[in-house]
């Protein structure tokens, strides 16, 4: 990562959206993406993740893949919170267009060091218009 | 490349990583602990357990900061700082603890 991605000019704070439109598994997106998001929690900059289309499948809950022969990496969503990821905004129509709500996706929180470890939940479904608002309030969009 | 312990044969990668985590043992954790200059204590046990579990619980190795901020609320101030660590393991505790535990190299450890 250069000097430029890790901080502007003034050292300011970037908003960071990482996008995810593709399903878990069958290709190495959603992998790559969060692990580039890991990496990128380092910089101290304000990220957020965004799940549309079948990316909505990454958060679902009770994912199982011994038959697939690959890693099961949906925990890793869970440690999140940790890398002070708090903000995953996931696309309304997105769930209902695949028979999916929000009780279907993974229960999702960090914790509030600053207030108790109080837990809060870092999952946000908002609607497609809410989702065009939220892209274009950021400063870099990476896309997966 | 391959550890070799009780006749058995423990694969690892060109940094010293177990290429397969089940092959991990206690005894294994002293030898690869020794390979880094380190002499297993409680303290060190105490760090490569949390990991352990850390791992198994989120499929990741924690980065340096963010296992420093889990220490804090699991065992108190004291342990979860950055100073602590590294009087355990000089060289790095996110690289030489989480290689003694067995787990690959932490992800966005840079």
């Amino acid at each position: 990562m250069s000097d430029e991605m890790q901080e502007g000019p003034q050292g300011e704070v970037k908003k960071f959206m990482y996008v995810n439109r593709k399903a878990p598994y069958g290709t190495i997106y959603a992998l790559e993406a969060l692990e580039v998001v890991l990496i990128g929690a380092a910089f101290d900059q304000d990220v957020s993740l965004a799940f549309i289309d079948d990316g909505v499948f990454q958060l679902t809950d009770g994912q199982k893949t011994d038959d697939i022969g690959i890693k099961n990496f949906s925990p890793a969503f869970r440690a999140l919170g940790d890398y002070d990821v708090t903000k995953l905004y996931v696309e309304k129509e997105s769930l209902e267009e695949r028979g999916l709500t929000r009780d279907d996706l993974m229960d999702l929180t960090w914790e509030d060091e600053d207030n108790d470890w109080e837990e809060k939940p870092s999952i946000r479904v908002v609607s497609r218009e809410e989702m065009k608002s939220v892209l274009s309030d950021q400063d870099v969009i990476l896309s997966f | 490349m391959a550890y070799e312990l009780n006749g058995a044969t423990i694969e690892h990668d060109e940094e010293g990583y177990l290429t397969d985590l089940s092959q991990w043992n206690e005894e294994l954790a002293v030898i690869l602990a020794k390979d880094e200059k380190i002499e297993m204590n409680d303290e060190h046990w105490e760090v490569v357990n949390f990991l352990r579990n850390y791992y198994d619980e989120y499929q990741i190795a924690p980065a340096i900061r963010v296992l420093v901020k889990a220490l804090k609320k699991t065992m108190g101030k004291e342990k979860g700082s950055n100073k602590y660590l590294y009087t355990l393991f000089p060289y790095g505790p996110a690289k030489q603890a989480c290689k003694i535990a067995g787990l690959p190299k932490p992800t966005g450890c840079i």
